[in-house]
């Protein structure tokens, strides 16, 4: 398989188009697997990592903690998570290591143009389930 | 178990233990020499099922070759009888009789290739949903394992930057300052740009020699030359 960075080549100005010449920044993060990070202008707070496996590649934001959720909120939160995921356009929520995320799964073949799509609609979904979801957090 | 049965123990379990057991590289090992024996039993299953085949078209050539050859001797032998050679009609019996035990041995045969055949195309089903099934099962071990990976990684390098001991909200509120900074910087350089531009006007028309600008020095001279005419007067 093409290492990711080579695979994700021209992808920020790919971005850059899609977004009106907003600045986008692609930087690997040394590891034992491949993750590129991608940080987006005026977003800086809501980065978005690229990984790659054999068989995928997922693009995967940070949302929040679970200390963060405010305790009584928290069984409503999960559910109305649940209740939104096939509503959300190409992102789901997940969870890893106690953080909610947003992530996009792609095939390990999808194109750049694919991934471009998926990163614009994930960042997007983000800062938007963040001011939706903002009443349910400390 | 299902796989995702499997990984949801796991997740269960503790992290640390989803890192460890389901990367058990002996295991995904195991699973892939498996995957390698099925397809090994697959291509000579295959082969198999090519030559047991060919016998069971064989055989049922060789039942309809007897058929037509059985119709033909009893024609032959219900002539001999027409015509009372009771002897060549019963030298034809015995040649019925041999092609009789011939169809009844193919007929046999065609049965028990029939047979074959069909118990390889279920041991080709089952190992090829062996197949899929291992492959499944090694597919998701890499991919939570790389998934487990990426994560650590991701978490280090957030922990190092310091990014994200902000929380959600501090994130959402300074993501939306900036936004609202822009805004106020555009609707300042919108205003900027308009007063700039009715200037710009302004000095053109007064060059042009219209506008309040262009017709005060006139009116002054005109003022002054008044007041003179009247001090005269």
């Amino acid at each position: 398989m093409q290492s990711l960075q080579k695979r994700l080549e021209g992808l920020d100005a790919l971005l850059e188009a899609r977004l009106f010449d907003v600045p986008v920044s692609l930087q690997p993060i040394p590891g034992e697997v491949p993750v590129v990070q991608v940080v987006i202008g005026g977003r800086e707070e809501l980065p978005i990592f690229i990984t790659a496996s054999p068989d995928q590649i997922l693009c995967i934001c940070y949302l929040w903690r679970d200390a963060e959720i405010r305790p009584e909120k928290r069984l409503e939160l999960l559910e109305l998570m649940l209740d939104l995921n096939p509503a959300i356009p190409l992102s789901s929520f997940g969870r890893v290591e106690g953080c909610h995320v947003l992530f996009g799964a792609l095939s390990a073949n999808a194109r750049r143009e694919a991934i471009a799509d998926d990163i614009v609609a994930l960042s997007d979904n983000a800062l938007d389930a963040l001011e939706a979801l903002a009443e349910y957090l400390n | 178990m299902s796989v995702i049965g499997k990984i949801a123990t796991l997740i269960k379990g503790s992290a640390r233990e989803l890192g460890e057991s389901i990367v058990d590289a002996n295991g995904v090992r195991i699973y892939e020499q498996e995957i390698r024996d099925a397809h090994e039993a697959i291509t000579k299953a295959k082969t198999d099922l090519t030559g047991v085949m060919a016998k069971e078209m064989q055989s049922a050539r060789e039942i309809e070759r007897a058929r037509a050859e059985i119709a033909r001797l009893e024609n032959l032998a219900l002539e001999a009888l027409e015509k009372s050679k009771e002897d060549l009609a019963e030298e034809v019996a015995a040649k019925v009789a041999e092609q009789e035990a011939e169809l009844e041995k193919q007929t046999q045969l065609h049965a028990d290739y029939a047979l074959h055949a069909n118990r390889l195309k279920d041991l080709i089903k089952a190992s090829e949903a062996r197949i899929r099934e291992h492959e499944r099962e090694v597919q998701m071990a890499k991919t939570t394992e790389s998934v487990y990976k990426a994560t650590q990684t991701i978490s280090e390098s957030i922990g190092s930057s310091g990014s994200k001991l902000m929380s959600a909200k501090e994130s959402l509120e300074r993501i939306k300052k900036r936004h609202e900074d822009q805004a106020d910087r555009m609707t300042a350089s919108e205003a900027l740009d308009k007063e700039f531009g009715t200037k710009a006007l302004e000095a053109k028309l007064a060059a042009a020699g219209i506008g309040d600008d262009a017709q005060r020095k006139a009116k002054v001279m005109e003022r002054i030359r008044a007041r003179a005419a009247a001090d005269k007067a």
